[in-house]
């Protein structure tokens, strides 16, 4: 069922919702709200992700889209539009798109505020344009997780500095979603015995996040040298891991199907396909508690980052010619480092699917 | 349950009880299955295996043996996989994850006593260690009826496959049923202990799989507003039932002489009272849960007079569900005098001090209803109320229903005002939709059990021990229903014979309509 609402009140939608909610006669547990802030252009693939994945989590989403308006009249016009819906297509629980016009678009936690479900957990996601600080963002105060995507920004390597360096516990990123699978591959090679590793190269795509992060990951936990090495992709194309009698190296070089070769054992091939963001969410909404393991992964780098500002020089090389040399993680760290400088936060057109 | 009762070794330096995201994978290993042609492999354990590889959760280089008569290459094998993997898998089908899969699957062709099958088998396998990594760390799955169990063990061991060589495992799986009575169980867990140790043998009880089933322990263990009203003080009755709407389609030759008794309530329905009545137990380890399971079944009293407190039935032709279907001695392959069960209820006791004097009730039956299978833990009522009677004439008991299958959830039932100027007091109930909200992500029971098998996780399946235990229980009940007259007919599409009724009339209690 939906309902359309012109020109109204955080009171009048949570009464469309009763009504929706009567009208179909669903009376699902629903176990958290989902925040996604958004803007007119982005709700519709974000709002599908959310759906699909409230199959396995019931939730409340509410869209948060801001439309501040281009003229100062429209600016100064603030006004608040909502569609609920309840039942049908949209998933499990329940689904209000807020569209926030004008000057209230800078005040969605008035209008956030009172829709939450009681006593439940919420969830902020930003699938693109998050705030600096998200912990500190008026809707981020309201949320146990807040979910951020490194991916959608313009110089990723540079948002994982930023996310580090703001880290509060209860923030998590899709860059780091997306490496789970690896990491659990990883993991259970090293659950088999094997000889002491003695460094470590991570490759894959070059504007790709969850390179780094399973570099700093592997560099944190293993504590031996990382390096980051560039490649065409897609993704993430290969982790090797250098032990005294040969390589542990998992190899995906066309985005889904792996090879895990292991010294002494015969090559196997693991499936490592690239996960839908409906996917990734998901998995994120799955545990709300802190994510030390990110934390961990992602300040690692921060260390790195201090110690050797300048280095910055190698990747010029690197951009050139992708894979004709191999620029260390430390350069794209420092890398990280210029990049914000600048703008750290800012769009990137493409969005949606930009998995591991 | 427990998160991870036996993770492989010690210090992997990737792995930290903080990060929660790492799934449990198993090692590296393999699958062989006996009977791999029959209905639960196709329906069930291919389809898990293809899930489990899809969610990730099996190692590289797993492989999957299947063993049967047929003279199948293994190509037909894996097209029999594919064919049910797409019918019936509960995730996407992906064509990585199918090759992943695919490269491990071998057929061996043969029949259990066909020792150059065997041969044949174990060449296979250690092949697979060469080519796949496997490890030696293999499971034998018998999907195979008992009365193959001891051929198939022996031949397993005397071609050395159940001896797992240095740093490996070699586990046994077998189904349901763990023998027909205390004596030939016993014989068979001799048989198969002979050959692989007690705790490398896992017995498949899939309701044990179900998330409801391990859910009632999170219910009554991580909560506190349900533990102190789980006793005498407050409980008058509890309710066990499994019913099945179906008849027994095509397994006339196994079900006729073993009845749903032994069926249904011998490993299911007492699982189910186990759980639902035993004490904390220490650890969610597989053996502090089985002493506490042992412990309350130990406690377990049949009643005196069997007679009066137990009832057995027989489902005559009726119509069920807009369709016409025959009787149960009408049934293709049915001897027309049989006396096997259709449906059993009985009334056991808990001799401790939580339970005493509250009746547990457990029913099964085909052709009921409908299917369903729930615990309903039926409080007393209020020792004293301030309202009329005639203001409560519509309440009944306060109940708190667990919905094992389908639509899996809880119900809680209490009663409350009725709008309107006078005070009317009615029941209403209050629903957790733990089946509708998570089907789509909630795993099947094999899925899990298999997963538990490579892992060697033995959480979740019953031990030889609670096998006997209940064999000991119903024996005397089977005994006396063997020398006192025939089942009571009932008609298809009801809920049990009179008797059933009747039974709980003389208690002053009444079934619950599920």
């Amino acid at each position: 069922m939906n309902i359309d609402l012109t020109d109204t009140t955080s009171s009048q939608i949570n009464a469309a919702l009763v009504q929706a909610r009567r009208a179909v006669g669903s009376a699902v547990g629903m176990v958290l709200t989902l925040v996604i802030v958004t803007d007119e252009g982005n709700h519709y693939d974000a709002l599908k992700a959310a759906s699909e994945a409230s199959q396995e989590h019931p939730s409340r989403i509410l869209v948060v889209i801001k439309r501040p308006g281009r003229s100062p009249r429209e600016r100064a016009n603030a006004r608040l539009d909502a569609e609920v819906r309840v039942g049908g297509d949209v998933g499990n629980g329940e689904t209000v798109l807020l569209r926030l016009h004008g000057e209230l678009s800078a005040h969605a936690y008035s209008v956030v505020m009172p829709l939450l479900l009681p006593d439940a957990p919420v969830v902020v996601w930003w699938p693109e344009e998050a705030p600096g600080h998200p912990a500190d963002d008026l809707l981020g105060t309201l949320a146990q997780r807040r979910i951020t995507d490194a991916a959608s920004t313009e110089d990723p390597v540079a948002a994982l500095g930023l996310r580090a360096r703001v880290y509060a516990p209860g923030d998590t990123d899709l860059a780091w979603t997306r490496i789970t699978p690896w990491r659990s591959v990883l993991a259970a090679a090293l659950d088999q015995k094997h000889a002491a590793i003695s460094s470590a190269e991570v490759e894959g795509e070059e504007y790709n996040p969850s390179t780094e992060l399973l570099a700093l990951w592997l560099a944190d936990r293993l504590g031996v040298p990382v390096e980051r090495v560039v490649s065409p992709g897609p993704g993430i194309t290969a982790v090797r891991l250098n032990v005294a009698d040969g390589v542990i190296c998992l190899d995906r070089p066309d985005g889904s199907l792996a090879t895990l070769a292991v010294p002494g054992q015969p090559d196997r091939h693991v499936a490592l396909h690239r996960r839908s963001t409906a996917e990734l969410i998901a998995e994120e909404l799955r545990r709300l508690d802190p994510d030390e393991a990110y934390a961990q992964a992602v300040r690692h780098g921060v260390g790195q980052l201090h110690k050797r500002p300048g280095q910055a020089q190698a990747v010029p090389a690197a951009q050139a010619a992708p894979g004709a040399e191999k620029p260390t993680r430390k350069a794209a760290a420092a890398r990280a480092a210029d990049g914000e400088q600048g703008k750290p936060e800012k769009k990137s057109g493409k969005q949606a699917e930009q998995p591991s | 349950m427990s998160v991870s009762a036996n993770q492989p070794e010690q210090s992997n330096p990737l792995r930290t009880s903080q990060d929660r995201r790492l799934p449990r994978i198993a090692g590296p290993s393999g699958l062989v299955i006996f009977g791999v042609t029959g209905d639960l492999s196709r329906k069930k354990l291919m389809p898990a295996v293809y899930d489990l590889a899809n969610r990730g959760l099996l190692p590289p280089g797993f492989s999957l043996v299947g063993f049967a008569r047929r003279d199948w290459a293994d190509e037909d094998f894996c097209d029999v996989v594919h064919n049910s993997v797409k019918q019936y898998a509960r995730t996407p089908f992906r064509e990585e994850v199918w090759r992943q899969l695919a490269e491990g699957m071998r057929f061996v062709s043969g029949t259990f006593d066909d020792d150059e099958a065997f041969v044949n088998l174990r060449s296979t396998i250690d092949r697979l260690d060469k080519e796949r990594g496997t490890g030696g760390n293999f499971a034998f799955y018998l999907s195979v009826p008992p009365k193959y169990f001891p051929t198939v063990v022996r031949q397993l061991k005397r071609h050395g496959l159940s001896e797992p060589p240095a740093d490996s495992w070699r586990r046994a799986v077998i189904e349901k049923p763990f023998g027909h009575d205390l004596a030939s169980a016993q014989e068979l867990n001799q048989v198969v202990h002979e050959v692989f140790p007690p705790h490398e043998v896992f017995r498949i009880d899939h309701y044990l799989g179900k998330e409801t089933v391990q859910n009632i322990l999170a219910l009554r263990f991580a909560n506190t507003m349900f533990e102190p009203i789980w006793n005498r003080s407050y409980v008058d009755h509890v309710q066990i039932t499994m019913a099945e709407d179906i008849g027994i389609g095509g397994r006339a030759g196994y079900y006729d002489g073993i009845g749903s008794a032994r069926d249904v309530i011998q490993n299911h329905l007492l699982q189910l009272l186990a759980l639902t009545a035993m004490e904390e137990p220490a650890s969610f380890d597989a053996d502090a849960l089985v002493t506490e399971k042992l412990k309350v079944l130990h406690a377990v009293q049949l009643p005196e007079d069997l007679g009066r407190h137990t009832v057995r039935g027989q489902y005559t032709g009726g119509w069920q569900g807009g369709q016409k279907v025959a009787g149960y001695l009408d049934e293709d392959g049915i001897d027309r005098a049989s006396v096997t069960d259709t449906y059993a209820a009985m009334r056991l006791e808990i001799d401790n001090r939580r339970w005493a004097g509250v009746p547990f009730y457990l029913r099964t039956g085909k052709r009921l209803g409908r299917r369903v299978t729930e615990i309903a833990i039926v409080f007393q009522t209020a020792p004293y109320s301030p309202f009329d009677t005639t203001d409560t004439q519509e309440l009944g008991h306060n109940a708190l229903v667990i919905r094992v299958q389908p639509d899996e959830g809880i119900t809680v039932r209490f009663g409350s005002k009725v709008p309107g100027t006078q005070m009317e007091i009615r029941d209403v109930t209050m629903d957790f939709a733990y089946g509708e909200s998570f089907t789509e992500s909630s795993p099947e029971a094999y899925e899990r059990l298999l997963l538990d098998v490579l892992l060697g996780d033995a959480n979740l399946f019953p031990r030889h021990q609670e096998v006997e235990r209940s064999w000991e229980i119903l024996d005397p009940v089977e005994d006396f229903w063997a020398g006192h007259g025939r089942p009571e007919p009932y008609t298809a599409g009801t809920w049990g014979p009179k008797a059933a009724d009747e039974m709980l009339a003389r208690d002053g209690r009444s079934w619950r309509r599920p």
